[in-house]
């Protein structure tokens, strides 16, 4: 594992600050970065090289108990940009989705097979942390879900607050402020910041929980449907920061919404299955003006002309 | 009062036991959590196991070691139990119907949402209500109202065993202490009986308005029919709670040992074992104790198997 | 006339045929049928009366018996050397704070925990389905063999015949435990998966997202599931009168000696009465009446709280 990873001790802490503008959370963000990655006396690192953020999935099969849900993906997400995976419901998008930050854990019986890696560390090798490694690749979810019990404000720092750490109050401030400019939410909220977390409109929240996932400083950002629950007029919103969030993070989407996928996405990658109860498969990706102009496959120009199923 | 009838199995996914990572804080949180359950199941065990190692021993016991100068603990015991189950059965009695009409008064035929919650919070109250509070209204309230009735049902239905024999000036009678039981049951009953008038489908009960049924028919012929497991189960988890009263009926009922009797109004009454074991537990020692913890077993497997029971019913309901 | 034929709509019988005349003739259900709806609505009515009944006695009857020795003598001395008229239950609210104090102290962490454990960790593991039938069985547990067990062990620790206030807490922990775990239970599933997930996907580990998520957003009904386990145990009379004894002096020490709670006061004032029994008597209703005044409280702060405390946290 060590061998692929040119960089030395440090290199962990010099990624974080890659992004734009200074950065005014040097203690606890260097903190967070540099800490929990690897196993103690591991030498894991982050590269400085490849462009930052990029996954490299292969051969990846996903399992419910003895079911075969995703068979033998191998698929290249670039940094910084957009990947959309689109597909039929079931195809297993969203398992893949989950597999790429370990959530796939937490449903009993689930389990990945193959290889995720992100900038040349193998997520799944021994002695990572799966904590760490999505304190690194953060998820934003089909409903948006802010904490009920927490102000916005203390929402956007919930990833300090639930790990227990304590930023001194003008570097929160900071970080509550770049966080919500960064979801476009700032302005909305920026005088009721004590208000519960739920009291916003859904796609206020949703943009909150990006908020939430951005304020830790992850290189990923997965979004499991994230606009699925929205009113037309927020899903723009959600897409124009999605856009924007391509700048500093590497963003991978699951849509059903193909028009959603052509608009937002630099890369697409298709799912299918043969059948309903059959794993599900990567039928072709590529960068998304090609594959909706020019798809390879039969059944990508079948789903993608709307006539699948 | 938590519902009896919620389905075991976890409502949502669980979050499972895979691992997920967090190191040696993780581990002492599950491992403290872990150990809290491993507790909960160990205190259960404990107990069974003080009450046998305690009482077993004494139900072989001979005259001398027993309380009330019992010969042998089943002398003791089978009336006892007998005393237990009969006062029960009365108490059950009493509350049944009761149970079952504020229960729809509640649900189907509550005026309002607000009416429902209202009458939830009155039985919820109730519920609450200390049983020492129970016993001291039954003795100084109730018992002294019924003493009349008592009387009238001596000089009118003397025919049925109920109501033979002088009856009680006292009103301290194994029917007053029913009645007091029955108050104290009725809202366990009625709050299980509540949840499942409310597990009926809204769809059934309007399809049988639809077809010209009256409320009471409708009731008849979409809400109890479905409901009725429900009811069966209020029932049994009530009648352990009756069967494990203790207050309220050591100082209601003015208990005579040994005694079986079907007779409800008289001076002398089977005691209960609960109200026993409260009575005769300040004046024993030594191997009486003993004998008074075994009676405590007796109680608990009785009152066990009618929880049992009334959980079997109330699962097949569920499932139904 | 739309009105009329509307209100008996529902009321109709399925079989009624013919034209609209007929229909609207036969649209009154038989005498007979509405007999016995009128009946049924009586017995529904009846059933509340009987329900409520009770309850307003009870609640009448300690205020009518009792109001009168509801006075500053009985809430600042004991029973200490009083056989006649005076006197108070001093060391009675003493010994229920320090006895019900020392029973949440047991059963609150013991049966939150494995509450946590069965909703966050366990769910479909063998030790958790050991542990629901475990607190099943508790649940069914008549509160005097909860007594006559922490009896046993007592005895077996401290010799036969003691008496303490702890034994009493500890008996009643055995009431208690199941109704926290259950209220716990059904509470920390009633937190959406989604938190859970969102916690976890912001790289923090399980049990910080159970202790800085999941328990603050259940915390409105855990604190109500507390509060009705401690309203459940507050009244108890039977296992304490086994362990704990009953006195007539204060006792500040839940470690040695016997401790007189409300209940027990209660029953031992009618128990065991001097010659003045009109005193004793007064002072038995005085207790229940504080007893129930303590028991309203604690129904209305479960049913309140809740409320209460997210209120709070939106003006924080």
């Amino acid at each position: 594992m060590t061998a692929t990873i040119p960089s030395a001790a440090g290199g962990a802490a010099a990624r974080v600050h890659t992004s734009p503008a200074a950065d005014p959370l040097d203690g606890p963000l260097a903190a967070l970065a540099a800490a929990p990655w690897a196993a103690p006396g591991g030498a894991a690192a982050w590269p400085a090289t490849p462009a930052p953020g990029s996954i490299s999935i292969r051969a990846v099969s996903c399992f419910y108990g003895s079911h075969l849900a995703v068979a033998d993906v191998s698929l290249e997400i670039p940094g910084r940009a957009v990947t959309a995976f689109i597909g039929p419901s079931g195809c297993g998008k969203s398992t893949l989705l989950r597999s790429i930050n370990r959530m796939h854990e937490f449903i009993p019986g689930a389990r990945a097979h193959g290889t995720i890696e992100l900038d040349g560390v193998d997520l799944n090798a021994k002695g990572v942390d799966p904590v760490a490694v999505r304190s690194k690749i953060g998820m934003v979810f089909q409903k948006p879900n802010p904490f009920p019990a927490m102000s916005i404000r203390d929402n956007v720092l919930a990833g300090l607050i639930i790990r227990g750490e304590r930023p001194p109050r003008a570097a929160a401030d900071d970080l509550v402020e770049k966080s919500l400019r960064r979801a476009h939410l700032w302005e909305e909220v920026k005088d009721r910041l004590k208000k519960p977390g739920d009291s916003l409109s859904g796609g206020q929240q949703q943009r909150l929980c990006i908020a939430r996932a951005v304020a830790v400083e992850p290189h990923v950002v997965l979004m499991d449907e994230p606009c699925s629950a929205l009113d037309p007029i927020s899903t723009l919103a959600i897409e124009e920061l999605m856009r924007d969030l391509a700048r500093d993070y590497t963003v991978v989407v699951v849509t059903h919404n193909m028009a959603q996928a052509n608009r937002i996405s630099d890369v697409t990658a298709f799912f299918s299955l043969a059948k309903a109860g059959q794993p599900g498969r990567l039928v072709e990706s590529g960068p998304t003006a090609d594959l909706f102009t020019a798809p390879q496959v039969a059944a990508t120009r079948d789903y993608i002309e709307g006539r699948f199923g | 009062m938590a519902p009896v009838l919620a389905a075991p199995k976890p409502a949502l996914p669980p979050t499972g036991d895979t691992p997920g990572g967090g190191g040696a804080g993780e581990r002492a949180f599950s491992w403290g959590v872990r150990s809290a359950a491993i507790a909960v199941a160990a205190i259960l065990v404990g107990v069974l196991a003080f009450l046998t190692i305690r009482g077993g021993p004494s139900m072989f016991a001979g005259a001398g070691d027993l309380p009330a100068r019992a010969t042998s603990f089943f002398q003791l015991a089978g009336p006892l139990a007998f005393g237990s189950l009969w006062v029960a059965a009365i108490a059950l009695a009493f509350a049944t119907l009761p149970a079952v009409g504020v229960a729809l008064a509640a649900t189907v035929y509550a005026p309002s949402p607000r009416f429902g919650r209202f009458l939830g919070a009155v039985l919820d109250l109730l519920a609450a209500v200390p049983s020492v509070v129970f016993g001291l209204w039954g003795l100084m309230v109730l018992a002294p109202l019924m003493t009349p009735v008592y009387g009238w049902l001596h000089d009118h239905l003397a025919f049925l065993p109920f109501f033979s024999g002088e009856p009680s000036v006292t009103g301290r009678t194994a029917l007053t202490a029913g009645m007091v039981v029955g108050v104290m049951i009725l809202p366990i009953m009625a709050a299980i009986c509540r949840e499942s008038f409310a597990l009926t489908p809204p769809a059934l009960m309007e399809a049988a308005t639809a077809l010209g049924a009256t409320r009471w028919e409708m009731v008849r012929t979409a809400v109890l029919p479905t409901a009725r497991s429900g009811i069966v189960a209020g029932g049994m988890l009530a009648l352990g709670r009756a069967l494990g009263e203790t207050m309220a009926v050591a100082m209601v009922l003015s208990a005579t040992p040994f005694l079986i009797s079907f007779n409800v109004i008289s001076p002398e009454n089977p005691a209960t074992i609960a109200a026993f074991i409260a009575s005769a537990f300040p004046e024993s020692a030594g191997r009486q104790v003993d004998a008074l913890i075994g009676l405590g077993l007796v109680l608990f497997a009785i009152s066990l198997l009618a929880s049992i029971a009334g959980r079997r019913v109330a699962r097949k309901a569920v499932a139904r | 006339m739309s009105a009329t034929v509307l209100a008996h709509d529902a009321d109709r019988s399925a079989s009624c045929g013919g034209g609209v005349a007929d229909v609207l003739a036969s649209s009154r259900p038989r005498w007979g049928r509405r007999l016995r709806n009128r009946l049924a609505l009586g017995a529904v009515v009846l059933a509340v009366a009987a329900t409520a009944v009770p309850l307003a006695s009870v609640i009448w009857e300690s205020v009518r018996r009792g109001m009168a020795r509801i006075d500053a003598e009985l809430f600042s001395s004991s029973m200490w050397a009083v056989v006649g008229p005076g006197g108070g239950l001093l060391h009675a609210l003493v010994g229920t704070l320090l006895i019900t104090a020392a029973t949440a102290l047991i059963a609150i962490p013991l049966g939150l925990g494995a509450a946590i454990f069965l909703t966050e960790y366990g769910a479909e593991g063998r030790l958790a389905s050991l542990t629901r039938r475990a607190v099943d069985i508790m649940v069914s547990i008549p509160s005097i063999v909860a007594g006559l067990a922490a009896y046993a062990l007592f005895s077996l620790l401290l010799g036969p015949g003691t008496r303490s206030g702890l034994a009493g807490a500890v008996a009643l922990a055995m009431i208690m435990i199941p109704v926290v775990v259950r209220s716990s239970e059904e509470v920390l599933r009633l937190v959406p998966q989604d938190l859970r997930e969102a916690g976890l996907a912001l790289g923090a580990a399980r049990h910080k997202v159970i202790r800085r998520v999941v328990l603050p957003t259940a915390l409105p009904g855990l604190t109500s599931g507390a509060v009705l386990g401690v309203a459940r145990i507050v009244g108890e009379t039977a296992p304490l009168l086994l362990v704990a004894g009953f006195t007539d002096a204060m006792n500040y020490n839940l470690a040695d000696g016997r401790m007189t709670t409300l209940p027990v006061f209660i029953y031992t004032q009618w128990s065991a009465k001097g010659l003045d029994t009109a005193a004793y008597d007064e002072r038995a209703w005085a207790g229940a009446l504080v007893l129930m005044a303590v028991v309203v409280a604690l129904q209305l702060a479960a049913r309140h709280l809740p409320a209460q405390i997210a209120k709070l946290r939106r003006n924080r």
